[in-house]
């Protein structure tokens, strides 16, 4: 990162990408995130959960992608030009797609300006806590909870 | 003359060759008789012979020969395949193979000259061709080694050679005389009618070394070794027998003619070298001698060399794969097109075209090129997959001989060699599956008597087993003797501490068939050297695990035990019938379709509130796949219906579909981890044109 150099004073800083879902700014943890994807022809595979649309094909690699709009229970996605797949990457050898509304920004965020509600490893929760910015509030999503299938679905 | 550039050509080819010998060996081992078999095991060892000779490697040519002589005579029908001409063949492919591995590695074949093998195959053809009349020719083998020293011939009227010495050599004998041996000159005829002068001579020398060392010969070792004689040949030995003896004694080799024995005869030479000199015959006897004891003077060179080697042990030769010419024509094509993408791209910098015009036409290329590489990528892939055959191919051999050695008489039978696999699996799997073969033979099947009083074939039978399931390879190794006895494996655990008596009372018996996968854990009581030493399973355990596969055990005591090796096939190719239903694209892999049918409606059956068809006589479910796969959109119902009949084993299933696309060769790959995948869906493939199809799995359908 470029100005990575900017925050040298001030280790805790953790980036994160801004989405918007639904009019709501979410922020994902750069350190998830791979790649972001202009929307695809996505592959509806028969009885996946009802919150992956299907697989999309990114240079040869078939990825899963979630509508995280399915997912939080919102209205379903309408796509736009603005639409875009991020492709996370949580484990070494797997990847899954999270389709936003739009991609707003990147955002550093010290732990001071969040808020926690839950721990990081608190699987009954998307939104591990709120941050603060410049422009407003931003939930942190928590990916582990977000790509794991809870037992109850 | 330099042939390092050959080096990898003749390793693949010699190993393809010693593989055919392998095979071929077996079945004539079986059909002694069979022509056709003995006919390609002499084509292969008459062409490994010429190419170890062509590299110059002669002790490999020589062994090689030796093995030709006896398959010649087998194919004439001089001589009858007997087990223990089949054990000293196998023998000699293994001395072979130990050759061509020296040669990988230190691209050298090697000092062994595996005399004692080819003293056997000697024998054998001895005896094969006269019934063993010289079958006491002595075990104790040693020939000259072929020496570099000049030694001049001279045509003698009735012998035909005449013996003369170097200096060194008339120093030995002089030395040798003072010990009270005498060097005699052996002049030998053989008869004109001999038909194996080398195998003749080679007798001459094993009875005159009965008295004492041969310091030479004429012509040379590797001369007569090559028959580049007439019929008469002479050899000086170191002896205090005597002469008469030596002579009586060559003379009962059979097919010589006449022999002449007489006291070698010649100025003494300077003393001034003799230090040097005496050592020099014991260098030239017996080679098996030579090779493990490093003699000064004149070997000085090899035995450097041979040490250079070991210091150098590093692979001298790449690995390499071979490939179907019609791959490789893919990928060359694809290469020419990546070329015309790129010509395109760059016409379009030119002036010819407007700014927007400039812009699709730049979009095309693109596309164009994205098409062009993914499809180089698959190519690719598909140039790296390997048939299971190279691995499996020498199981055959191993367990013919693991059945000799255990004495258990066993059989093994393959299927789906053809499976493709990635190269580096291929590589690793290799070792897992002989462990678990070994085991299965070792502690696996039971005696012959054992097998008999439990009412079983004598013969053992051991399958392996190796096919395609959705994602997966899956190999399954079976054999039907007497399975795992749990209760013994628990009783070796709390013994050996491995688990206490506690875990022992709530462990399933899944959970102890798993402590074998543990590090040194070995039930047989027996430690062989086939196995049970306990270094087996939990080797074979993390090897498949670092393929990212798994190993399971199925084990029913008294029937036999099954070991299933699963590999993930990410690389995985198939070929598969492309069909449309409701507008989305599905894979069916072409080899669980049995039939493609189109068939009127008013065919279609009702029994049990389900779809059935009588198709020529069989009643089989009809499944409406768009129903199935829940695919959205209204269905015109038609007045045909295309069902493409998929199999399982007996039971059949009539996937009704909309349309046929054709014919195509995928690459399978997995549909990610997070996603639920049902077990309809195998995998998913990209289509040239960057669509993704999903593959359908007729095994879960049926």
């Amino acid at each position: 990162m470029a100005d990575a150099a900017d925050f040298t004073n001030n280790a805790e800083l953790t980036q994160y990408i801004g989405v918007m879902i639904n009019n709501e700014q979410y922020g994902i943890d750069i350190s998830y995130v791979d790649n972001i994807v202009r929307m695809q022809r996505i592959t509806r595979v028969p009885k996946a959960q009802p919150f992956f649309p299907g697989v999309i094909n990114l240079r040869g690699e078939i990825i899963p992608v979630m509508s995280l709009r399915r997912r939080f229970g919102l209205e379903d996605d309408v796509f736009t030009t603005k639409t875009r797949i991020l492709i996370l990457k949580p484990e070494l050898q797997a990847s899954i797609g999270f389709i936003v509304d739009e991609v707003k920004e990147v955002l550093s965020l010290s732990d001071a300006d969040i808020d926690h509600v839950a721990g990081p490893d608190d699987r009954n929760t998307y939104v591990t806590g709120v941050g603060k910015h410049a422009k407003g509030l931003i939930s942190i999503m928590n990916v582990p909870a977000v790509i794991t299938e809870k037992e109850a679905t | 003359m330099d042939v390092s550039q050959y080096l990898e050509v003749f390793i693949e080819e010699a190993k393809e060759h010693l593989q055919a010998l392998n095979e071929h060996l077996l079945i004539l081992e079986k059909e002694p008789e069979n022509e056709n078999t003995i006919n390609e095991i002499f084509r292969a060892a008459h062409s490994l012979k010429g190419m170890a000779g062509t590299m110059g490697y002669k002790r490999m040519q020589r062994l090689t020969h030796d093995m030709e002589n006896v398959f010649q005579e087998i194919r004439s029908g001089k001589m009858k395949v007997r087990p223990e001409l089949t054990d000293c063949l196998f023998e000699g492919l293994d001395a072979l193979q130990e050759y061509v591995d020296n040669i990988i590695n230190t691209q050298d074949e090697g000092t062994n000259d595996n005399q004692p093998l080819i003293d056997a195959l000697a024998r054998e053809l001895d005896i094969g061709l006269n019934g063993g009349e010289t079958e006491k020719a002595p075990e104790k083998n040693a020939e000259p080694e072929k020496k570099a020293e000049p030694v001049q011939e001279v045509k003698e009227d009735n012998t035909g050679v005449k013996v003369k010495y170097a200096d060194y050599e008339k120093t030995a004998i002089s030395e040798a005389s003072s010990e009270g041996l005498f060097a005699y000159e052996v002049y030998v005829d053989l008869q004109e009618s001999c038909l194996l002068k080398a195998a003749r001579a080679y007798l001459v020398f094993k009875a005159v070394e009965e008295f004492g060392e041969i310091i030479k010969s004429v012509p040379d070792a590797q001369m007569i070794e090559d028959e580049k004689f007439d019929f008469s040949f002479a050899v000086v030995v170191l002896s205090n027998a005597d002469p008469e003896n030596i002579r009586k004694r060559v003379l009962n080799v059979s097919e010589v003619k006449e022999a002449t024995v007489k006291k070698a005869e010649f100025e003494t030479a300077a003393p001034a070298q003799s230090n040097d000199k005496a050592e020099e015959p014991a260098a030239g006897k017996d080679k098996a001698e030579a090779s493990t004891e490093s003699t000064p003077a004149k070997p000085a060179p090899a035995a450097a060399a041979k040490q250079g080697q070991q210091t150098a042990k590093k692979a001298v030769v790449n690995r390499s794969v071979r490939v179907d010419i019609e791959k490789l024509d893919d990928l060359m094509n694809l290469v020419s097109e990546l070329i015309i993408a790129k010509n395109g791209l760059a016409s379009i910098s030119g002036d010819d075209f407007a700014k927007k015009e400039k812009k699709t036409i730049y979009n095309e290329q693109i596309e164009y090129l994205e098409r062009i590489t993914s499809n180089i990528h698959q190519s690719v892939m598909k140039v790296r997959m390997v048939p299971i055959e190279s691995v499996v191919n020498r199981f055959p051999r191993m367990i013919r001989d693991l059945s000799k050695k255990l004495d258990k008489p066993m059989e093994l039978v393959m299927t789906g060699e053809e499976t493709e696999l990635d190269r580096t699996v291929i590589d690793e799997i290799g070792d897992p599956l002989m462990h678990i073969l070994r085991n299965s033979a070792d502690h696996g099947l039971e005696s012959a008597e054992k097998r008999k009083a439990l009412g079983k074939p004598e013969t053992g039978l051991i399958t392996l087993n190796a096919f395609q399931e959705g994602n997966s390879v899956i190999i399954e190794c079976s054999d039907d003797g007497g399975g795992i006895d749990t209760e013994k494996v628990k009783k070796k655990a709390i013994e050996k501490g491995t688990i206490t008596e506690e875990q022992a009372e709530t462990m399933t018996e899944k959970d102890f068939i798993d402590l074998l996968f543990r590090p040194s854990f070995s039930t047989a009581e027996q430690v062989s050297d086939v196995s049970g030493r306990g270094v087996g399973l939990d080797v074979v355990k993390s090897k498949i695990e670092s393929l990212s596969g798994t190993v399971e055990c199925k084990t029913v005591l008294g029937q036999g035990t099954t070991f299933t090796i699963r590999l993930p096939l990410t690389l995985a190719i198939i070929q598969s019938l492309m069909v449309t239903i409701g507008g989305e694209k599905y894979a069916i892999p072409l080899g669980s379709i049995d039939t493609i049918e189109d068939i009127p409606k008013e065919e279609i059956k009702r029994v049990e509130k389900k779809e059935v068809i009588n198709l020529r006589g069989n009643v089989i479910p009809l499944i409406r796949m768009a129903e199935l796969l829940d695919v959205p959109g209204e269905r015109p119902e038609r007045d045909n219906v295309t069902m493409v009949v998929v199999a399982k084993g007996d039971r059949k299933a009539g996937l009704v579909v909309d349309e046929l696309i054709g014919q195509l060769e995928i690459v399978i790959k997995s549909i990610g981890k997070y996603i639920n995948n049902s077990k309809m869906i195998s995998g998913a493939t990209v289509l040239g044109d960057g669509e993704v199809a999903l593959i359908l799995d007729a095994n879960a359908l049926v």
